[in-house]
């Protein structure tokens, strides 16, 4: 019984461990994977983010310069983010909204005039066979 | 009586997970238990044939939704030794660190469903409120709540820096402060202890017998535990493990706390060696692809975890075998349960700390 009221009075004067969401929310940590991003203007269509990523749901096209992620496939690894040569993806750290519909995201950009390689920059997902062993850096 | 074939799961409201058991129940007491599995298959190890190895890392991690870091620690474990990769102790350090993390976690987690399972809804959110604490490292050192994505091929993505590691310690203390304050209800009070002591109790023979894993094993009496191979970083580590020789509910339920308490200690002994770590570097080059057959074997916290790896030099592996420990825990499970009252059934499914998606993949 002692012990019982000792709980309750403490319970009554510690702050609470809940808060109101969504009235209050909690900021973020740094570097928290919330939602990823692409500054399109750095990308420079090297086709290395579709080649890393584990679930395979980005889309590089270096002939029309188009990006294309399935934010619904991604699984916010961030892979792709730590091989962007350029950093012209990033994660920002606050959550994907809710969505109601299935929609890709798609930018497109200028890619790069001279093409002295040639970059397999498709993202063959029906071919994995093809694609070239990835050496982790 | 007649015997009555009463069905448990898949969808019940201890369960976590699908399971099925059919209950051939006599007067209440359960004579026979007959499991089905295969609910959640989702067929993780046939990837391995089609994404190549690298990224095989963040597929395995997705096998399990809490000892996910540990899953895809031992698969980097087996690759590397695989290809005779050499990876820098403070890297192997951060993954202990991690791994201990999880632990600590997936028990506190275990832990509230436990006493959720017997109706001690207030012990689980009380359980669930301190694992808050080891959430919010995870997201603040790796990103991520859970699936914390920290091992690559060779290394560790992240760091963890030296302020970060003094928040940790001052966490780590007020964890632990925590947790004694709630020891005495979760270990001494009398509704947790008439709905665990003496209920289901497997004896050291059957549980060698039978194969369990990790804690139900250590809760029989048998002092086995992954971690003392010595694998990442626990070889520098002291600790011994955890063992309770009742080999019942109860005694399973304290091996999980006395392995949280275990665990804070353990982050404090990496901390402290992390402090004295001068290489900064935290993965190593990974050239060449794998070759050969490697078996690797980690302790998670629901027991050993075992990785069968075969590789032919090309970038995708040849196979990919995972054999969980819940799948080594549903024999002893299925020994457990003849004898005991039917309203008894759901402490002892969840005494085992059944993971299915691990046990499906
Ligand atoms: S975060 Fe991971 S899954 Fe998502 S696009 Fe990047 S690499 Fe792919
Ligand atoms: S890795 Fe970076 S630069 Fe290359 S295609 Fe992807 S976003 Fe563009």
């Amino acid at each position: 019984m002692f012990r019982m009221t000792l709980n309750v009075l403490r319970n009554l004067f510690t702050p609470k461990a809940t808060r109101l969401y969504p009235a209050r929310v909690r900021e973020p940590f740094a570097g928290y994977r919330g939602q990823l991003e692409i500054h399109i203007e750095d990308c420079i269509f090297c086709g290395l983010c579709a080649r890393k990523c584990p679930a395979l749901c980005i889309a590089v096209d270096i002939k029309t310069g188009k990006w294309e992620c399935d934010p619904f496939a991604c699984v916010y690894c961030g892979i792709c983010a730590d091989h962007c040569p350029t950093d012209a993806l990033f994660f920002a750290d606050r959550h994907r909204a809710p969505a109601e519909k299935h929609s890709l995201m798609s930018y497109t950009g200028q890619p790069p005039k001279k093409k002295e390689k040639s970059v397999a920059a498709t993202a063959g997902s029906e071919a994995p066979a093809n694609r070239k062993s990835a050496p982790a850096d | 009586m007649a015997r009555t074939v009463i069905p448990f799961g898949p969808q019940h409201p201890v369960l976590p997970e699908p399971i099925h058991l059919k209950l051939v129940v006599e007067d209440e007491i359960v004579q026979e238990a007959i499991p089905a599995l295969g609910y959640v298959h989702r067929g993780l190890e046939m990837l391995a044939q089609k994404r190549d190895f690298h990224q095989m890392v963040q597929v395995v991690e997705r096998i399990c939704g809490i000892c996910s870091m540990i899953h895809s620690l031992c698969y980097c474990q087996g690759i590397e030794e695989m290809m005779g990769i050499e990876v820098p102790r403070r890297a192997r350090l951060l993954r202990t660190l991690w791994s201990e993390l999880h632990r600590s976690h997936s028990h506190l987690l275990w832990l509230g469903l436990f006493a959720d399972s017997f109706g001690f809804e207030s012990l689980f959110m009380q359980l669930w409120r301190i694992r808050e604490r080891i959430l919010d490292l995870n997201e603040a050192t790796a990103g991520n709540r859970v699936i914390v994505s920290v091992n690559v091929i060779g290394g560790v993505r992240a760091e963890i820096s030296e302020e970060q590691q003094r928040w940790i310690l001052g966490e780590m203390a007020g964890f632990e402060r925590d947790m004694n304050r709630i020891r005495s209800t979760l270990l001494e009070d009398y509704t947790v202890k008439s709905r665990t002591v003496g209920k289901g109790v497997l004896t050291r023979e059957m549980a060698y017998e039978l194969g369990a894993a990790g804690p139900v094993l250590r809760g029989s009496g048998i002092a086995q535990d992954m971690r003392q191979l010595g694998y990442a970083a626990y070889g520098d580590l002291d600790f011994e493990p955890v063992v309770e020789a009742a080999g019942d509910a109860y005694a399973r339920c304290k091996v999980r706390f006395g392995e949280v308490m275990q665990s804070i200690r353990l982050v404090r002994q990496i901390l402290g060696e992390l402090a004295k770590e001068t290489d900064p570097a935290l993965a190593a080059k990974v050239k060449g692809r794998p070759e050969g057959e490697v078996v690797c074997r980690v302790e998670q916290p629901r027991g050993e975890c075992l990785y069968y790896l075969k590789g032919s030099g090309k970038p995708q592996l040849d196979r990919v075998r995972v054999r969980t420990p819940t799948f080594a825990n549903v024999p002893p499970l299925l020994a457990m349960l003849p004898g005991v009252e039917l309203a008894d059934v759901p402490v002892l499914v969840l005494s085992i700390d059944p993971c299915i998606s691990c046990t499906e993949r």
